[in-house]
């Protein structure tokens, strides 16, 4: 079994003070290892957001320690937390918010100018990777003259720009129509399973279980129930939607 | 569509660098200028707002520059080194007379190369439809070296003009307040006649009152004042000689009365007109005024922007960027719009003080000062970028996933 690349132990998540003080995530241990697909579900409010932001090292558990690579990060202050990001994840959004006053491809290169990519290697790769994700008739297509399966394959060719070990998805497809859901949560596996990349998936769409590798149900702050699943290898590609 | 097995060669050469120097490609400045022309109904009011700021200030600040000029403009011009003046004289036109034998002791003074006698008084000008309006008689020496005007028009020189019986100089900017059609036209000063015999070129006056240039015999004359009487000695000092040390000298055999360098009396001329009167305080607050209301529109109008911009501001630090990637946009809005606004405001004052140029109080607009206001212009769109930069200080990453 390969090395966790992210590893979270005795994970308890507070917000509030005092009287107010409301606690999430109750003594939660996770592991997330490349090459596989591993689903956070669960109804809304059991915490699993909060779970995926902390092991996406976007918040600081208010227990517990995140390591990531084997370091320890949950220490960090809010900068080195950000360069931490830039370097291992890629985040996709469910409500995408891609800049609306930039194109397809530049809202990717967004994600490449973060680390200093120069313009014209950016430009090239960008438009290689929405060619990628079966968008390469829209280039230069502003997000408003894209239908939300497509914005949502601009958010995924900016998460994969940088070319994170870790991609993380907050409800993929809860926007989406089931077609479409299915094949960006493919496409995912995919990633995982071809580039052996580390996807976490929050959901609570029950469509898409099969895909996962891991599933771990969070009740809540709990984890509820873990699950191996068991499928045969992916070999789709991303499609028109 | 491509196969995703191209993946990893594709991703091969973006490899990250060690060191990110991020915003380094323009997609700042891009995002920048996208988000200023997204709205163009708000982006052409920043631009108005910033203008009219610009415009206001321009305006402003050449009126004052003008008015620092006029005040001091017969100190300036005068080609003198140090000037002596009645005790306690708080601006050019407003010292009373001493005694001519001033001069002579001037001359005493070891370092003195010339000495010579000016009198400044007020006048009523009478024009040949009886209306009367109020001059500022200058009386010099014939033959004066110091305190005439040089730039006279038509190109005659200044000594022969006044050489002609009652002759007096005007500015040509005052002829038609002063009744005045055509050299050697008949005048009256307090009821004494004197003729126009010459015209100064760009000699204005602040105080409305328009200098009457003439010899010192005529100005007595018109101004009923006796042969004893000047307003200033004008020094010009040896070559080899200090300016201090004979200004020190002269002060030192004349206590009772003030000695000053032509430095010094411009600014003692400027200071009290400027700060004495309310005159300049106006011109320098409404400055200050409509630096402040560049400072809200552009304010209100980035704010406007950063806020609708917010989720993608959050997304870009969630994606790890720093947030001084998201102070760079902001900041080039706000560069953005003090660059193009600042032109736009510049250009009008330009034109503005180019079509007042012949007026009495045209406002200077040199270049160092059109540069200055280009500069503030830009420096007070930053500055009201500050409220929009604590807005993005206090973006929350995690929001992207709640």
């Amino acid at each position: 079994m390969n090395q966790p690349v992210v590893a979270a132990s005795g994970i308890t998540h507070s917000f509030g003070s005092g009287a107010n003080r409301s606690t999430v995530l109750h003594d939660i241990s996770l592991e997330v290892r490349a090459g596989e697909v591993l689903m956070l579900m669960g109804p809304s409010g059991s915490g699993k957001t909060t779970l995926l932001n902390i092991i996406g090292c976007l918040l600081q558990p208010t227990e517990g320690t995140v390591r990531l690579h084997g370091q320890a990060v949950h220490q960090l202050n809010i900068e080195k937390l950000a360069a931490l990001r830039l370097q291992h994840f890629g985040f996709v959004f469910q409500s995408h918010n891609l800049f609306p006053v930039l194109t397809a491809t530049e809202n990717v290169m967004v994600a490449l100018d973060l680390l200093g990519v120069k313009r014209s290697i950016a430009h090239e790769r960008a438009r290689e990777l929405l060619a990628l994700v079966g968008l390469g008739h829209r280039l230069d297509n502003y997000p408003a003259q894209l239908s939300i399966g497509q914005k949502q394959r601009v958010a995924i060719a900016r998460a994969l720009a940088a070319d994170p070990p870790i991609l993380m998805a907050d409800e993929p497809t809860a926007s989406l129509d089931s077609e479409t859901g299915l094949k960006a949560i493919e496409f995912f596996r995919m990633l995982a399973h071809h580039q052996h990349r580390a996807v976490v998936i929050v959901t609570h769409d029950p469509r898409i279980f099969h895909f996962a590798d891991r599933v771990v149900h969070i009740e809540d702050g709990r984890i509820g129930k873990h699950e191996i699943v068991t499928h045969e290898p992916a070999s789709l590609t991303m499609g028109d939607a | 569509m491509s196969s995703v097995n191209s993946l990893g060669q594709l991703t091969e050469g973006v490899r990250r660098p060690t060191t990110a120097a991020h915003g380094q490609s323009g997609l700042t400045l891009l995002i920048a200028w996208r988000n200023l022309v997204h709205d163009r109904v708000r982006f052409a009011v920043t631009l108005v707002g910033i203008a009219f700021s610009t415009v206001l200030m321009g305006i402003q600040l050449g009126m004052l520059l003008n008015f620092m000029h006029t005040t001091s403009t017969i100190v300036d011009h005068a080609n003198a080194d140090l000037w002596i003046a009645v005790q306690g004289v708080r601006s050019v036109d407003l010292a009373t007379p001493i005694e001519e034998r001033r001069r002579f002791q001037a001359l005493s003074v070891p370092g003195v190369a010339a000495a010579e006698s000016m009198l400044l008084q007020f006048g009523s000008w009478k024009r040949n439809n009886g209306v009367r309006e109020l001059v500022l008689n200058i009386g010099v020496e014939p033959f004066a070296e110091m305190g005439l005007v040089p730039d006279m028009v038509p190109d005659v020189d200044i000594h022969d003009a006044l050489s002609v019986p009652n002759g007096v100089i005007i500015d040509r900017l005052y002829a038609d307040k002063l009744g005045v059609h055509s050299l050697g036209q008949t005048v009256e000063i307090n009821d004494h006649r004197a003729r126009v015999v010459g015209f100064t070129n760009g000699i204005r006056t602040f105080t409305q009152a328009p200098y009457v240039f003439t010899t010192l015999k005529n100005a007595r004359h018109f101004t009923n004042r006796s042969e004893n009487d000047i307003t200033y000695v004008l020094i010009r000092v040896k070559d080899g000689f200090s300016k201090e040390e004979v200004a020190r000298e002269l002060k030192r055999r004349m206590p009772d009365v003030d000695v000053l360098n032509t430095d010094e009396f411009s600014f003692k001329s400027r200071w009290y007109w400027l700060f004495t009167t309310g005159a300049g305080i106006t011109l320098v607050s409404s400055s200050l005024l409509a630096l402040m209301v560049g400072v809200v529109i552009v304010a209100q109008t980035l704010y406007a922007s950063t806020l609708d911009r917010l989720p993608e501001y959050a997304v870009v630090r969630a994606m790890g960027g720093p947030s001084s990637y998201l102070y760079k946009i902001v900041i080039k809005q706000a560069i953005i719009g003090g660059v193009i606004g600042g032109v736009v405001g510049i250009t009008i004052v330009l034109v503005l003080a180019y079509i007042s140029r012949d007026s009495s109080s045209p406002p200077q607009v040199p270049f160092w000062l059109a540069s200055s206001i280009g500069i503030v212009t830009i420096l007070m769109c930053i500055c009201a970028s500050l409220v929009s930069l604590k807005k993005v200080m206090s973006i929350d990453p995690v929001k992207v996933f709640r």
